[in-house]
């Protein structure tokens, strides 16, 4: 395991440009997600890692090496791709093996036979071993995917939305387990996701990218409680945070240049209307079972709030609305800092 | 506009059974949702009540007429698929009056009915567009304005999201909604996603091996789950089942988990006994020093305002949503409390839950 240095790094295809000047420090036992819309450049940013590009500026360094121009297999990288290509003829236990066979390897079968049981275990795959790979589901084989690359001891593990095919309710099982082997193994990870629960559950750190550019790097709270713009602060949240223009909100502690202030669900709290604060009118109540969203209008724009599950707000009620640790965003939606913090 | 009512329907494609004995209503201007796996029979019976499958047994009333072996065309009722196929090559006004076209209706009058309809969808200043140049959110509002233009008795959607992306998934069903508070038309609405039947739904029919285990609103299926079926469907985590063996009566407010008691609502029937398994939704799981319950932390989820963690306590793992704040650290062994008035007890081999004071009508939900 080793730190991936990435420096100024440019890339584009014709007239595309699918990375800017980005510049990114994985360091060894690190697991940094990458967390943008499809397009804005993050699995560039993988390939690049990869030697699978190279890059039209700025340079790559692994575990210490300048590898900006390296072919791949020189790397001593893995990785781990959105859909899982077995090999259909070879069981699972000859799969995880393959990569360690290879002729410039040479490792003894004795070790091989450790290193596959082993991994086996950790992704509990150990009684499927000498299954076809062709012979299980599809969680089981992107198991067999993902450790495929485990059993190897790259510099880095590279990972390209492994989760992405699988339902719902193995990927909340994966996301655990991926990230309770990465603390086992102290494994260094660079894992790319458009999904902001596998961001902010796995993640030591995300870089939240768009159209090339690295907005901000930081831990996951970092990120949702102090994000560096507007995109950033929409990128985490489920429901997003609701945004306001100035004007609506008569609040005089507003610093100077605000122009969006921008209220987390859970900060948008109801109060009894007295007058004198925002007043808005429940739309709709979505019931989701451990909580409720309501959705509200106020002076036009629609704003969601979390309530109690058992909260009996109804439609057409008006209610007092109170704004707590609200975030300020300028006219080019940067982050207004404020002196408390 | 129109009721629905489905009675003792079955359906049995030579030896396997993808419906067994469905019985429920749907009032007019419901939004109906059928929940459940893949194969568990919620397409077939959406199929049937469209008309395009007929049943083995059973009976099928539209407004209270029989219409089970009626041809699917003389039923007006509207089935929406999955809510993207739109004609790239007509403007956005001829993609929604399409279905009209088809029918024979005079230009002026689709005229006016595509007008209506887009404005319920607020998408006027759309018409004269070409569908190519839309964005994927106004492409959906187009395919939705096309399955409503005609206006049937009753619509049928068949996961008309699936496809989508999760963003634009939570938007478009959104907007799926407040169109129908908008037109009110019946609804009955198939899917596999608990997120968006309890997000939807007026209320929800959750299916499982072609049976119907449960229907009520949302709140009802989650706070009081009547099968350890349901329970572990909707939630996200799903409920946590923690095992444990004995005989319950009538008016016990106890159970014992190893050495621990812990309160439940008061039990209202007998003969409760052998396997046996606690329910407990992971934010009814709270920390404290001195709780006889032990777990150790096997790992957290951060996700903003709380996080899920995951413990590893006698009788398996568990988890608990806590907020976010709480500090918890992995490896670490903490005391679990339980919140008891939401507790439920199952039996763990019928999956059935047990009667208790829960379901007397407390003012929840």
């Amino acid at each position: 395991m080793a730190e991936v240095l990435l420096q100024h790094v440019d890339k584009r295809f014709g007239e595309t440009v699918a990375v800017r000047d980005l510049s990114l420090n994985i360091a060894d036992g690190e697991f940094v997600v990458l967390l943008g819309p499809t397009g804005a450049g993050k699995t560039t940013t993988l390939r690049l890692v990869a030697g699978l590009e190279h890059p039209d500026k700025g340079a790559i360094w692994i575990d210490g090496r300048e590898m900006t121009r390296a072919a791949p297999a020189a790397r001593d990288i893995a990785f781990v791709f959105q859909q899982y290509s077995l090999y259909p003829h070879l069981t699972v236990y000859d799969n995880l093996a393959f990569p360690l066979r290879s002729p410039a390897r040479r490792v003894p079968e004795a070790e091989i036979r450790k290193r596959v049981h082993e991994i086996a275990g950790l992704l509990h795959i150990d009684t499927k071993l000498t299954n076809r790979a062709t012979r299980l589901s599809g969680g089981e084989m992107q198991r067999v995917a993902i450790g495929r690359a485990l059993v190897r001891r790259p510099a880095i593990y590279l990972m390209d939305e492994p989760l992405s095919s699988l339902d719902a309710k193995l990927r909340s099982e994966l996301r655990l387990e991926l990230k309770r082997i990465q603390v086992e193994l102290g494994a260094t990870i660079l894992y790319v996701t458009h999904d902001q629960i596998e961001a902010m559950t796995m993640a030591s750190r995300i870089g939240v990218i768009r159209d090339g550019r690295l907005l901000q790097l930081g831990t996951p709270r970092d990120i949702y409680e102090s994000p560096s713009d507007r995109y950033v602060a929409t990128r985490l949240g489920i429901p997003q945070i609701n945004l306001l223009p100035v004007e609506l909100v008569p609040e005089t502690l507003v610093p100077g240049g605000t122009r969006t202030i921008g209220v987390r669900t859970e900060h948008l709290q109801i109060a009894a209307p007295n007058g004198a604060g925002l007043v808005g009118r429940v739309h709709r109540v979505e019931h989701l079972g451990d909580q409720n969203h309501v959705h509200l209008e106020y002076r036009g724009h629609a704003m969601v709030t979390l309530a109690d599950a058992h909260n009996p707000f109804a439609p057409g009620q008006d209610v007092g609305l109170q704004l707590v640790n609200p975030l300020y965003f300028d006219a080019a939606g940067q982050r207004i800092a404020i002196a408390a913090e | 506009m129109a009721q629905i009512r489905v009675e003792q329907l079955r359906k049995a494609f030579q030896d396997f059974i993808a419906v067994d004995g469905s019985n429920f209503t749907v009032e007019d201007g419901t939004f109906f949702v059928m929940l459940g796996p893949s194969g568990c029979g919620k397409t077939t019976t959406l199929r049937m009540i469209a008309g395009l499958e007929l049943p083995t047994e059973g009976r099928i009333l539209l407004d209270g007429e029989d219409v089970t072996f009626r041809r699917a065309a003389a039923r007006d009722i509207a089935f929406v698929f999955q809510l993207f196929a739109l004609y790239p090559h007509m403007d956005v006004a001829h993609n929604i009056g399409f279905p009209l076209k088809c029918q024979g209706v005079p230009r002026e009058q689709i005229r006016q009915q595509v007008r209506v309809t887009a404005r319920l969808l607020q998408i006027e200043h759309l018409l004269a567009s070409k569908v190519s140049k839309l964005s994927s959110g106004d492409r959906q509002r187009v395919a939705l304005g096309r399955a409503i233009v005609r206006r049937p008795k009753a619509f049928l959607m068949d996961e008309p999201l699936g496809v989508l992306d999760s963003e634009l998934r939570h938007l478009m069903s959104g907007e799926l909604r407040e169109l129908h508070d908008r037109i009110s038309a019946t609804t009955v609405y198939v899917t596999h996603d608990q997120l968006e039947a309890m997000s939807m739904a007026d209320r929800i029919a959750v299916m499982n091996h072609g049976v119907v285990e449960q229907i009520g609103t949302p709140q009802e299926v989650y706070d009081r789950p009547a099968t350890m079926f349901v329970a572990d469907f909707i939630g996200s985590p799903p409920m946590n089942f923690i095992g444990f063996a004995g005989a319950l009566r009538r008016g016990d407010r106890s159970i014992s988990l190893l050495d621990a008691r812990i309160a439940v609502p008061e039990v209202h029937e007998d003969g409760i006994g052998g396997s046996l398994a606690l329910g407990v939704r992971p934010e009814h799981v709270t920390l404290a020093d001195n709780a006889p319950i032990r777990g150790r932390v096997l790992g957290t989820e951060y996700l903003g305002t709380t996080q899920i963690v995951t413990l590893e306590i006698d009788q398996g793992e568990i988890k608990a949503r806590l907020p976010a704040r709480l500090p918890v650290r992995l490896g670490e062994t903490v005391g679990l409390t339980f919140q008891s008035e939401h507790l439920m007890v199952f039996d763990a081999t019928t999956g059935r839950a047990a009667r208790s004071a829960l379901h007397e009508g407390n003012g929840h939900g």
